[in-house]
């Protein structure tokens, strides 16, 4: 039933004060307190709903709760009979999709149903007026509070916690530093090394060959034709028990472009092999595969966080968030034409670390 | 007990039924005394509003991951052991993968509702994370955040970074390309944190990236550590809930000291429990026909290959934006170590933002000085400059949750990714300031029309012909039960600065009179009842 608002509290608007708060109440603030506030009307009559005045209606809405509740056996039963007709047939990918879509179907109709009915229930048939309840402010009472303090002061005094400060002092130190072996039983998380020598280091070394990713077969230097990107591994790799971890720092990017339109640096003229050029393909932002070559602009674009680095200029960054170029891998051919690493990575490749330069 | 049963007993014949509950209540309260408990919370009074909902959603799609994830867990296998594919689906057969991977292949091509349990979970996922969003967007422009819900602010936002620790941590597990490059990402950042990023990254991985341990790491996160801790809290979430009673929003009879709504038992529990099913109903609904997260398309994590247009799932967008925003060449040598700002400065900004975002509540307190409970949930317009505060945020996630999109964004309307990402990047610092002044404006305008029709009432559409020859259109009244909902709310002004008891202004309050001029210096007072009287009989 609705209960008829009280007219002295009525006045009471948004932002009032709860009546419960001790000896003193708590400040407004910079809220502005009107005198002439509007007062409250107090609730609206009830309108009542054509369940509450024509019982023909309200069993009409008794069957139809009741109509939704029969739907949801109806889609249990649907869905442990999808179950059962459709199997998953080894091989056969649109039994797949029919298991998934008719066992899904069943149980969304048998969920969906008693949730529909429920609701309605409650909407057109339960008691539809709004109902009070008085607040109380969340501060415990004065006298609550009191006990609590006396149960402290009690507890203090008892256990001489306040005055026995040598107790107490040492009781905090231990406490503090009991956590600290938990700490401690970390460290065994990875392995004893030091990973700094690990990441300026990869698996190229001089005279590795340069090999296809993912099949391993070695690459001859008249096979790249101008234009072409080849993804690489070294050679080798596959067969290691670690070869994932190589691979992320090892992965390289093959490319053949006119010699004279590569703009080389001194000290490098003998990294490239008549125009290939081979580039660490993990970006030096955060280390995502660069692995979008665009052949006429000779770009490479890194799909991740679009770093764009420029292969005419030793990989320079042209755009987005990366600093560094893309470490280059000196290479050459070997006796029987094949192309080969002149020696590893001369500076370590992926994201960048703090230790990076040491 | 029994004797003062008899009497009823002999009034009205129980049904068997009847004797089996009253028996069965009476068994189950001498051992608990349950039943004072539901005299307590039995008919406690819940309002009604749409926006209520929101949270219920993300407890309800919770409740639905917990149930999927659990069958899920009863098929993964969270290992990086290397095995040969030999499963249904035909592409992959033969390909080298983790058991992560063949395991979750095996779940959702071999075992009947495997795909539909998975498809459900991440569904689910990603509805409970945005329900979480708009949960928080409502207490937030609302102001239910204001004493004496603070902490539960608190609580609710730190449930909203453990949805989002659950989302990632779930989405790197099956081990397929997206998610390996997922955590490459991830690797690549630790690195990037000054002095102890490396060592972070090398004890995560259990060694050098990828590793052989991170997947079951994670899945301890994921299914242990991670859902322990937020079903507790979302367990005082609901405590504070009961203890501090739901918000309700201005209406005829409601005041700060009543909630007017529906009780618990009958009411309320079937609105929410038939709510429950029908989120759950819809998460089905969804799994069943649109197909999520096709690692059989991605393929098992390889360092080296990666698919254009990547997207990570939608809440780490906002991370991945800020990462691709950052303007070339930030990165400094300081001697021989490398400092990467490119990395640093996306991860200071994100913490400065949710930080920002906890701890609103706690300065809006400071301004306004105001030390009150508040139960009435305010009107977005109503409080003008904390609606134009969270536009400006909301349009700051936005723009770094679109960047995440750049590339996208790109090729979808034939655009340069430069111009995106650089169009983004001016957007991130004017758009929030557009948003803010252009909300406060729109803020102030709703807040005068209401004062108008408060006052004046509304156009009727009639139009009357005077007798002079004038058209007017007749203005009606509103009844009283509107004029009200337009009427009542929280007003401030700003701070007076005044010395205090020693003769003194302190730079606090300085600055406190300075942030509350910022807020209230722009008001629309609410109509009292001396102007309505005054406009009537001025008419």
């Amino acid at each position: 039933m609705a209960q008829d608002h009280d007219g002295a509290t009525g006045g009471d608007a948004a932002g009032s004060t709860v009546e419960k708060y001790g000896a003193n109440p708590p400040s407004a603030g910079t809220a502005v307190v009107v005198a002439d506030r509007i007062p409250n009307p107090g609730f609206e009559p009830y309108r009542p709903r054509v369940t509450d005045l024509d019982e023909a209606k309200e069993r009409q809405q008794e069957r139809r709760v009741a109509g939704f509740f029969i739907l949801s056996i109806v889609g249990t039963v649907a869905a442990i009979v999808a179950y059962i007709i459709f199997p998953i047939v080894p091989g056969d990918l649109n039994s797949v999709r029919f298991n998934n879509l008719f066992l899904g179907i069943g149980i969304t109709l048998a969920l969906l149903s008693v949730g529909i009915g429920a609701i309605h229930w409650s909407k057109s048939l339960m008691d539809g007026h709004d109902m009070v309840e008085q607040r109380h402010g969340t501060r415990g009472s004065d006298e609550t509070r009191a006990k609590a303090v006396e149960v402290f002061t009690l507890g203090n005094k008892e256990s001489g916690f306040g005055r026995r400060t040598l107790i107490r002092r040492t009781l905090i130190g231990a406490l503090v530093v009991t956590p600290l072996p938990a700490i401690v039983l970390f460290r065994d998380l990875a392995p004893a090394e030091d990973p700094v020598p690990l990441l300026q280091h990869t698996l190229w070394k001089k005279g590795t060959r340069l090999t296809r990713d993912p099949s391993g077969t070695p690459i001859r230097a008249s096979e790249v034709t101008l234009g072409s990107a080849f993804h690489v591994i070294p050679e080798g790799l596959n067969e290691l028990e670690d070869k994932l971890e190589q691979k992320a720092k090892a992965a390289v990017l093959l490319m053949r472009l006119k010699p004279e339109d590569l703009q080389v640096s001194p000290g490098r003229e003998d990294w490239n092999y008549a125009g290939i050029v081979a580039y660490s393909k993990i970006c030096t932002h955060v280390g995502c595969p660069v692995a979008l070559y665009e052949q006429q602009t000779h770009h490479l674009l890194c799909p991740c966080h679009q770093s764009q680095f420029d292969i005419t200029r030793e990989a320079k960054v042209i755009f987005g968030p990366a600093k560094r170029p893309l470490p280059q891998l000196p290479i050459t051919v070997d006796a029987e034409g094949y192309l080969v690493a002149r020696s590893d990575f001369t500076e370590p490749v992926g994201p960048s670390f703090w230790e990076r330069n040491t | 007990m029994t004797t003062t049963q008899e009497p009823q007993t002999a009034a009205v014949e129980p049904t068997r039924g009847t004797r089996f509950t009253g028996w069965a209540a009476n068994y189950i309260d001498e051992r608990t005394s349950i039943s004072g408990l539901v005299k307590e919370v039995g008919r406690k009074i819940f309002p009604d509003h749409w926006s209520f909902m929101l949270g219920e959603v993300a407890l309800y799609s919770f409740i639905v991951i917990l149930l999927s994830g659990t069958f899920l867990t009863f098929f993964f296998q969270a290992s990086m052991v290397p095995v040969i594919y030999d499963g249904s689906w035909v592409p992959l057969k033969g390909i080298e993968m983790s058991a992560a991977m063949d395991s979750t292949l095996n779940l959702s091509f071999d075992i009947r509702g495997g795909l539909l349990m998975r498809q459900v979970h991440h569904w689910a996922a990603l509805l409970f994370v945005a329900s979480i969003g708009l949960h928080m967007l409502r207490v937030f422009f609302t102001g239910a955040f204001r004493k004496p819900r603070e902490i539960n602010w608190i609580i609710g936002f730190v449930l909203f970074i453990l949805a989002m620790l659950e989302g990632f941590t779930g989405y790197s597990l099956p081990d397929d390309l997206l998610s390996g490059n997922g955590l490459r990402i991830i690797d690549g950042m630790v690195k990037g944190v000054p002095i102890v990023g490396t060592w972070i990254s090398y004890l995560v991985f259990g060694g050098e990236f990828p590793g052989t341990d991170i997947v079951g790491r994670l899945y301890t996160v994921h299914i242990l550590l991670a859902p322990a801790i937020l079903v507790a809290l979302l367990g005082v979430h609901m405590l504070l809930l009961i203890v501090n009673k739901h918000t309700q929003f201005a209406g005829p009879g409601r005041t700060n000291d009543n909630v007017v709504g529906v009780p618990i038992m009958p009411v309320f529990a079937a609105k929410a429990g038939g709510f429950f099913f029908i989120i759950f109903g819809v998460i089905v609904l969804i799994a069943s026909f649109f197909q999520i997260n096709p690692i059989w398309v991605y393929g098992p994590y390889d360092p080296s290959p990666v698919s254009a247009g990547t997207q990570p799932d939608w809440y780490i967008g906002f991370a991945d934006g800020a990462l691709r925003l950052v303007p070339p060449g930030w990165e400094v040598e300081l001697g021989v170590f490398t400092l990467s700002l490119n990395i640093m400065v996306p991860l200071l900004i994100l913490p400065i933002f949710l930080a920002l975002v906890a701890f609103y509540p706690f300065f809006e307190a400071w301004v306004t000085g105001d030390k009150r409970e508040h139960h009435i949930a305010d009107r977005p317009r109503n409080a003008p400059t904390r609606t134009a505060i969270g536009a400006a945020g909301v349009t700051f996630y936005a723009v770094l949750w679109a960047a995440a999109s750049s590339d996208l964004i790109a090729t979808h309307f034939k655009l340069t990714i430069e111009g995106v990402i650089n169009a983004c990047q001016v957007l991130l610092i004017i758009g929030p300031i557009i948003a803010y002044f252009v909300t406060k404006r729109i803020c102030l305008a709703l807040q005068k029309k209401d004062r108008e029709i408060a006052l004046h009432g509304y156009e009727s559409g009639r139009i009357v012909r005077l007798p002079g020859g004038e058209y007017i259109e007749v203005h009606e009244q509103l009844d009283e039960y509107e004029r009200w909902k337009l009427v009542s709310y929280s007003d401030y002004k700003p701070l007076m600065l005044r010395p205090d008891a020693k003769g003194r202004i302190t730079f606090g309050q300085r600055l406190r009179a300075v942030a509350s001029g910022w807020f209230f210096e722009d008001r629309i007072e609410p109509v009292t009842s001396t102007e309505i009287e005054r406009s009537h009989s001025d008419h």
